[in-house]
């Protein structure tokens, strides 16, 4: 938190998707900064973005369909939108790595895995294959995997989702990466599994000073770990600022709308629940004014007409509704 | 069967790990296979008896194959002459013999080339997608649109006989084929977190292709392939009957067929019954081991 160098600046970014169905604006403009060494959370539900925008910015999208229409993504000063293909190649897995979703299927099952985390040391750290075996073992046994020697020579298929998931977060820090994109971590795991490997990668990121991008859908996952919080809806980024803002002083509708739908340990047992009524729009349609109108208890005539900017509340603090004044006032008299 | 097959074997890294008896578990599995596929063993017991026969030609030939005696032209099968001889009086057996190292050699190259380049092609087609998936499918869809041995016959007509380039014209009309099959599998495997979290790693196209897809196309290559030995075996020897293959004075199978079916039928007719007998042996031999190998290998036959 304390340093401010700017990591990743991406900005304005649109991610399309050309379907049959007619062009998807999967990412729709969004803005934001990663600092060295800083954990940031991007929240929304699915199918709001978080993930195309997060590959987008490793240009991992299939194209076609995919394509990034416009926008900038400056990585350490470079960017990486105007690569060419051999440059970005040395960018992703040796400077930024990602941690997927799933970590059944995230490991290759027919390769050991002491050649799946030696063979990305060989690539992108040049080691001989003594140096990055002895470096896996290293690794191994850092996200805390018990016999690490012996697990070099094991399947996919002989470890446990939790495992295979410190093992992808050991290829993930193999070539010591300056920024790590967490994929929905922990979505596929059991609850206590979740915990841990949050915990695990929290503490490696402190202690490697490797930033973090944590992607996911669960606000309390974001409450914990991360220092700063993006909440994205329909493609946009609609709220801004530190966990505690977002969680305790939220000034987006659908920020409000998310809390108090998931179940918190710090409010009464037996209290409702209240979800969120309609459906997120169809991102193929054109949308006017602002998406999350049809949804909003706050909205007004404005809304129809006009896609609100996001602007600051508090420094450090932004959102993007024309009634945040009202909802600010309306929260703080009911606490 | 199959995965009973690899947890053992795998298991039996771990074992040697733990310094256990790491060789029961083959042989068990082995043990397994033969009772659930008694026919495939047979048909196994078979083909490696024809590749001991292939390797071991010289030691196992009573006669030379190809030395002519005009004393004992076209005798019947007889103590000198197991087989017999045919119309130039060489050893029919003797060339049965060195006949399956021919058949085996250009069957199990032309084999082997043809669907590994139709793995290395099928994958590469299913990672590109695109236009590239569209057009190379489409250059398939023109060799697949001719029967086997027409576009064998077509190669042959382009590069001339002989051993090297008969391999060549079976090989050709086998890429596609295997192309085919293995790019239908390539299409699900490219799906996969792996390759994404392979691209994600930085890895280039040729890895991805090469290293990370092809050894999960590993159950169609081998069906594709054990399935092209019979069909190479038989598609040489057509060739070879047809004079478009190898070339007297070389033992082959086909060859043996084509001098001795019209002429000898009558007079000497195990001149041809012999070479026949052998082509149809090793081609059923071959065909029934490979489909025990497609039945244990594909899954949904397995549940049966």
């Amino acid at each position: 938190m304390t340093d401010t160098r700017v990591l990743l600046e991406v900005e304005n970014l649109h991610t399309q998707f050309d379907t049959s169905a007619g062009m998807v604006r999967a990412v729709d403009g969004i803005s934001y900064t990663v600092n060295e060494g800083e954990t940031v959370g991007i929240v929304g539900e699915s199918g709001c973005g978080k993930s195309v925008g997060a590959m987008s910015i490793l240009r991992l999208i299939p194209d076609p369909p995919g394509r990034i229409a416009s926008g900038s993504v400056r990585f350490d000063g470079k960017d990486l939108l105007t690569m060419n293909d051999a440059e970005i190649r040395e960018v992703r897995g040796g400077q930024i790595s990602m941690v997927f979703q799933e970590p059944m299927t995230s490991l290759n099952p027919v390769l050991s895995i002491g050649l799946q985390l030696c063979e990305t040391m060989e690539i992108h750290l040049k080691l001989g294959p003594e140096e990055a075996k002895a470096r896996a073992i290293e690794l191994l046994d850092l996200v805390g995997i018990s016999e690490p020697a012996r697990r070099l020579q094991q399947y996919p298929h002989h470890l446990s989702g939790g495992m295979r998931q410190r093992v992808m977060i050991a290829l993930a820090l193999s070539c010591k990466p300056k920024l790590i994109i967490a994929d929905e971590p922990t979505t596929a795991l059991d609850v206590t599994i979740q915990a841990q490997i949050l915990e695990l990668m929290k503490d490696l990121s402190n202690r490697l000073r490797v930033a973090l991008i944590i992607i996911t859908h669960n606000l309390g996952v974001v409450a914990r770990y991360a220092d700063r919080v993006y909440v994205m809806y329909a493609g946009r980024i609609v709220e801004s600022g530190s966990a505690s803002d977002i969680y305790h002083r939220p000034v987006h509708p659908y920020t409000l709308g998310l809390l108090r739908s998931v179940p918190r340990l710090d409010r009464p047992r037996g209290e409702r629940l209240i979800p969120i009524d309609g459906h997120p729009p169809d991102l193929t349609r054109e949308i006017h004014g602002c998406a999350y109108r049809p949804r909003c208890s706050f909205a007004v005539e404005r809304c129809a007409h006009e896609a609100p900017r996001i602007e600051e509340v508090a420094p450090g603090h932004a959102s993007a509704c024309f009634e945040k004044a009202r909802l600010e006032r309306l929260l703080k008299e009911a606490s | 069967m199959n995965t009973d097959s690899m947890t053992h074997a795998t298991s039996g890294a771990d074992a040697e790990l733990e310094l256990a008896a790491p060789r029961a578990p083959f042989f068990k599995a082995l043990g397994k296979w033969v009772r659930l596929q008694p026919l495939g063993a047979a048909s196994g017991l078979g083909v490696i008896f024809m590749i001991f026969v292939a390797v071991f030609a010289p030691h196992l030939a009573p006669h030379d194959p190809v030395t002519t005696n005009y004393e004992s032209m076209a005798q019947a099968p007889s103590f000198a002459y197991w087989l017999g001889t045919d119309q130039f009086g060489r050893d029919l057996l003797s060339r049965v013999i060195w006949g399956a190292r021919t058949a085996l050699f250009i069957g199990f190259t032309s084999a082997i080339l043809g669907s590994t380049l139709g793995l290395v092609l099928g994958v590469t087609s299913a990672y590109f997608a695109g236009w590239f998936d569209l057009l190379f499918q489409r250059v398939m869809d023109v060799f697949l649109a001719f029967p086997l041995i027409i576009m064998a016959l077509a190669v042959v007509a382009i590069f001339g006989t002989g051993p090297g380039n008969v391999i060549i014209a079976i090989t050709i009309p086998f890429i596609p084929r295997c192309a085919r099959v293995v790019r239908s599998n390539a299409l699900t495997i490219r799906e996969m977190p792996y390759i994404d979290a392979a691209r994600a790693l930085g890895y280039s196209h040729t890895r991805i292709i090469l290293r990370h897809m092809a050894p999960n196309c590993m159950a169609p290559y081998l069906i594709m392939l054990t399935t092209f030995l019979g069909q190479a075996i038989l598609l040489e020897a057509s060739l070879s009957y047809l004079g478009l293959g190898v070339q007297e004075p070389i033992a082959a199978w086909g060859l043996m067929l084509q001098g001795g079916a019209e002429e000898y039928a009558e007079s000497a007719p195990w001149i041809a019954i012999f070479p026949g007998l052998a082509i149809t042996l090793a081609v059923f031999a071959f065909n029934l081991f490979g489909d025990s190998v497609r039945d244990t290998l594909d899954p949904k036959l397995r549940a049966r």
